[in-house]
């Protein structure tokens, strides 16, 4: 669905090192207009590092990139002039009122008088600061400093945005209003460029999803494209009577049982077909199942097996995505 | 609109958001221009009396002594001043509005020159404050007003090339704790130079070292315009250390702001 648009960020070969420790080895990156691109990674993988070269804050060691149609090493003001970008540390300034904030930044976008402050009234509005406005940021909650840095960003109008962690350190329902707010973005045609260490993040928004580790791209491809890159799913079958269970572990080769919890686990990659030879083997067996459940690998799975450890965020976000399972 | 008009119109974009700044944090403001208030009363009032004896001028006492003290006070409201520019380009680096002041298409030397700009302001209050100040407990000056704009022009040459100095120090700064660590050095040179006593009543090394560092020219020539006492070759020498401090200052915060952010 993504692919025959234009690039709005295509990036190849790019390179950074600080001193002799490498931080981006060689990645190449494809975003195309008006979708969103999720890099994924752990911290210290090089996310921020790739935001602040495609944002122009930083030089690239080697690589060639246009963000926005524009050659970024030829003409970074015109990157400059396409892009925004909202960091994980509030890129506000503490002295001044939300909406004079919002002012400074439609002074620096040369609006007039008057569509700076139609625009401002406007963004306020949006990300529900109206009643602040006249606050300092410092008197902000994360969430609300948070939707005043995005505010910020949006006005110029950016066609490309970049989000790194944006969401990190936010109370869950904040997370949702920011993803909310991120989705009607990309429904009015932005781009969006987001880094992110939570996998559920990644998984809810972007269409394309990149693991970065240790400054290498490890895999690239869409959420479900990824998850089918590894093994790991099955179907497991609950059973009553531990009778049952020795019978259907004689039925399927290949599986595996678990006697404590009288279940059984047979291989599968959850595609309807194998599902119904399973249930017709079941059938012509006259076995009595109790339940049944099919477990597709998420992203944490995929993590793991690509880097051989959990990603940290896995064991921050504990608990709040246990493992996902689908009843069928 | 052109390059230059652009240019212009984002160094007063971000000349507006210091003054609010400075208004919303007045502290620091009230702090630079209280410390050379202080040492001007301290030193007229509490040492005057002696320091004056020993200048041996006309009448030797605190009233000559208050004559000779002032350029010297003049000048370290200018690097008390400046020190506060120090600490709020600090502050402005570790905030993260630099960083994305740097992805927006403006003019890159605005952010420096709306900081220059605004503290020479900030500057400009200072001296005023502290003149009238010295004005109240009995300056008094021979200078014409040929030799009084002589003087102002030169103090805010000198201030605004001790500010592109400062702008780098703070750009050079690991933290806002040490932004203002560099320039305290900038406060203490009136006291190792012409600032409160004559040079020649120094220890030898000290005297030698008091006599060229850039402070004493800057100070001998606002004291020779005021008070009429001779300039000789420091008028030259005051204007080449603020060429040479204020092009160093500018080429190095330039070089400084350049850099990749500080995250």
């Amino acid at each position: 669905m993504t692919l025959d648009r234009p690039a709005a960020i295509a990036a190849t070969g790019l390179r950074k090192a600080y001193g002799e420790q490498t931080v981006l080895d060689g990645i190449d990156l494809t975003v195309a207009e008006g979708t969103v691109f999720s890099l994924l990674g752990p911290n210290g993988a090089g996310k921020t590092t790739t935001v602040q070269i495609l944002s122009t804050l930083i030089q690239a060691d080697g690589g060639s990139i246009s963000v926005a149609g524009h050659d970024l090493a030829a003409d970074a003001d015109g990157v400059r002039g396409a892009i925004g970008v909202t960091g994980q540390f509030s890129a506000v300034d503490n002295l001044l009122t939300g909406e004079e904030n919002l002012l400074l930044m439609a002074d620096l976008h040369h609006l007039d008088r008057h569509e700076g402050r139609r625009r401002t009234a406007e963004l306020l509005e949006r990300f529900d600061l109206t009643d602040a406005a006249a606050k300092a940021p410092s008197m902000y909650s994360g969430g609300m400093r948070r939707k005043l840095d995005l505010a910020m960003t949006l006005m110029g109008d950016p066609k490309v945005i970049f989000l790194d962690e944006p969401t990190t350190g936010l109370d869950p329902r904040t997370r949702r209003t920011m993803w909310e707010a991120i989705r009607e973005l990309v429904a009015g045609g932005v781009t969006i460029f987001l880094t992110t260490q939570y996998l559920e993040e990644a998984d809810e928004l972007a269409d394309r999803i990149a693991l970065l580790d240790h400054g290498k791209i490890v895999a690239e491809g869409t959420s479900d494209e990824l998850k089918r890159l590894i093994p790991g799913g099955h179907l497991r079958l609950q059973f009553d009577d531990p009778a049952e269970l020795d019978q259907a572990a004689r039925t399927f080769a290949g599986s595996t049982r678990d006697d404590a919890a009288l279940a059984l686990q047979i291989p599968s990659d959850g595609d309807v077909h194998s599902l119904r030879a399973v249930l017709d083997h079941l059938d012509v067996a006259s076995i009595e199942v109790a339940s049944l459940t099919v477990h597709t690998p998420d992203l944490d799975d995929v993590f793991l097996a690509l880097t051989g450890r959990p990603a940290e965020a896995a064991e921050e976000a504990a608990g709040e995505t246990a493992e996902k399972e689908t009843v069928r | 609109m052109s390059t230059l008009a652009l240019a212009a119109r984002d160094s007063r974009t971000m000349l507006r958001r210091n003054m609010r700044r400075w208004v919303r944090y007045p502290a620091m403001t009230v702090q630079l221009i209280g410390i050379p208030v202080i040492f001007l009363l301290m030193f007229a009032y509490v040492f005057g009396e002696t320091l004056g004896a020993g200048l041996g001028g006309p009448s030797g006492d605190r009233a000559d002594y208050i004559n000779y003290l002032v350029p010297g006070i003049i000048l370290m409201t200018v690097s008390a001043s400046v020190q506060g520019t120090a600490i709020s380009v600090a502050m402005d680096m570790h905030e993260g509005i630099i960083a994305r002041f740097r992805t927006m298409a403006i003019s890159r030397g605005a952010v420096l020159t709306g900081h220059v700009i605004g503290s020479f302001l900030q500057t400009l209050v200072g001296l005023v404050i502290v003149t009238g100040v010295a004005f109240l407990i009995g300056f008094r000056t021979n200078g014409n007003v040929a030799e009084w704009i002589a003087a102002i022009g030169l103090i805010c040459l000198f201030s605004i090339a001790l500010t592109w100095l400062a702008v780098a120090m703070g750009l050079k700064a690991k933290s806002v704790e040490t932004a203002s660590n560099l320039p305290t050095l900038l406060v203490l040179l009136p006291f190792l130079g012409s600032g409160f006593v004559p040079t020649d009543s120094l220890p030898a090394g000290m005297s030698w070292f008091a006599e060229y560092q850039p402070f004493s020219p800057v100070i001998e020539t606002v004291r020779g315009l005021l008070l009429g006492t001779e300039i000789g070759t420091n008028a030259v020498l005051a204007l080449a250390w603020t060429a040479a401090i204020g092009l160093f200052g500018y080429v190095w915060a330039l070089r400084l702001f350049r850099r990749p952010p500080v995250r």
